[in-house]
């Protein structure tokens, strides 16, 4: 007779964690999806922008656009499995704490768009990147990929929660999850764009500390939220 | 826990699904150990009942509890005591068994779950297949590796949507110990079999639109009372 006891949230997170990067990697959909839509995008802007080289304001620009519109990607299919299989009911039934699977579900995207981001970053700089950035640079850009990736990560699980519970799921999730990007969007972007500029700069504080702040209030916000948002 | 205490009580129990009511005033009290079947034409609420027994939907309006505890404020309390299984198998397409299987003794904590699990796949016949992905199973299988999922963390409670669907008279033989009397579980099942259905029950539920339309021992019930249901 085996006897049971109520998981931590922690060892939760861990077992949802290590299902979803077991199911992307027997079956690469999301990540393959994200950044292949990357590559080809930086394609279209090379000849849309009619240059082989950008830098600066539009360089961080295209980075930026790009890696949010791939986002989306992993953030509607975030929950495909689970709800496709009622995998979303399984956790449920079970006498796990719901934020087990905020913090699995936002750590899985945070691991997608990390991959991506590196991918987007290198093909980027082949692609259509003018200066090239020095390392301290790339150092920086780093630190604004993790601390954006974040809070797309956090916002991305809060609107999925929200979608999965809707029957107009895929157009929720950009209706939603756009607007509340923006303010993210203008940070990373004003942040990157000294480090992308020929002669390159340096980062900018105050955009990294936004960053930082945005991550915060959201990361609190899903906290509050999900448990809601994922129950009747 | 007092041992007398009944299993599952629901008092006025409304679900509705915008203006619907699924389900339209549910009165009834089961009691630990015994089987309550739920009969019914199809959207006649057997399975919003089986879910909201779940845990998975909120009453609307009324009252149900679980072994003591109100589903619609503690509910947490007796999700590791419920053994849920729907007409999904909850388990995922590209993992095996074996994983689907420790995924979920993971998240109800199961200690010593490789035993459990190699114990279940061995009763269900499942053993020598355990190890590969589940979208291959034919849905007897899949069936079977459902109802490994629904006992793992041995609930008290079973909550069972045609559990014996797909099944093979072998398979049938095979989950009996798990899912039958002899568990000695209480069990909620919701059946269109009106004989099979009646010689296990202790209490029977007959559901239309919702609403009662019967509700007696299963000793004071015929299968011709129960087919009137599906007319």
């Amino acid at each position: 007779m085996s006897t049971t006891r109520p998981p931590s949230t922690l060892s939760a997170a861990r077992a949802v964690l290590y299902k979803e990067l077991t199911l992307e990697r027997r079956a690469p959909q999301t990540l393959t999806a994200m950044a292949l839509f990357c590559a080809s995008t930086f394609v279209i802007f090379h000849f849309a922008l009619g240059r082989n080289e950008v830098e600066g304001a539009i360089a961080s620009g295209v980075l930026w656009v790009t890696l949010t519109l791939a986002a989306l990607l992993g953030i509607g299919r975030s929950f495909v499995a689970d709800r496709e299989e009622g995998g979303l009911d399984g956790f449920l039934l079970a006498p796990a704490p719901r934020t087990a699977l905020l913090v699995a579900k936002a750590t899985t995207l945070l691991i997608f768009l990390l991959i991506v981001g590196f991918f987007a970053s290198v093909i980027f700089s082949v692609l259509l990147l003018g200066p090239t950035p020095k390392a301290s640079q790339w150092a920086s850009l780093a630190l604004l990929i993790l601390l954006a990736d974040l809070g797309i990560a956090l916002v991305g699980t809060l609107i999925a929660g929200i979608a999965i519970q809707t029957r107009a799921r895929d157009l929720i999730t950009s209706i939603l999850a756009l607007p509340l990007l923006i303010p993210l969007l203008i940070a990373v972007t004003k942040a990157s764009e000294p480090l992308l500029s020929v002669g390159g700069g340096t980062l900018a504080w105050r955009w990294l500390a936004l960053l930082g702040l945005y991550d915060l209030i959201f990361g609190l916000l899903a906290y509050a939220l999900f448990d809601y948002l994922v129950e009747d | 826990m007092a041992s007398t205490e009944p299993a599952v009580v629901c008092s006025g129990l409304v679900r509705r699904y915008g203006e619907r009511r699924a389900l339209d005033g549910i009165d009834l009290t089961l009691g630990q150990g015994q089987t309550l079947v739920v009969f019914g034409p199809n959207g006649a609420g057997k399975t919003t009942l089986l879910r909201v027994l779940a845990t998975l939907l909120r009453p609307s309006d009324g009252e149900a509890s679980l072994l003591g505890s109100d589903l619609r404020k503690e509910g947490w309390k007796v999700r590791s005591q419920i053994g849920f299984l729907g007409h999904q198998s909850l388990c995922y397409g590209d993992l095996t068994a074996r994983e689907n299987l420790r995924y979920h003794a993971r998240l109800h904590g199961v200690e010593d779950p490789a035993a459990r699990i190699e114990a279940l796949l061995e009763q269900t016949g499942l053993s020598d297949r355990g190890d590969e992905r589940v979208f291959g199973y034919s849905r007897g299988m899949l069936q079977r590796l459902a109802i490994c999922r629904a006992v793992l963390h041995e609930p008290q409670l079973l909550l069972l949507d045609e559990p014996r669907s797909n099944l093979d008279p072998a398979a049938v033989e095979q989950v009996e110990p798990l899912i039958g009397a002899a568990a000695g579980r209480t069990r909620v099942i919701a059946s269109h079999d009106p004989a099979g259905g009646l010689a296990e029950a202790d209490l029977v539920l007959g559901l239309r639109d919702g609403a009662t339309i019967l509700l007696e021992p299963a000793e004071q019930v015929t299968t011709e009372q129960i087919g009137e249901l599906y007319r």
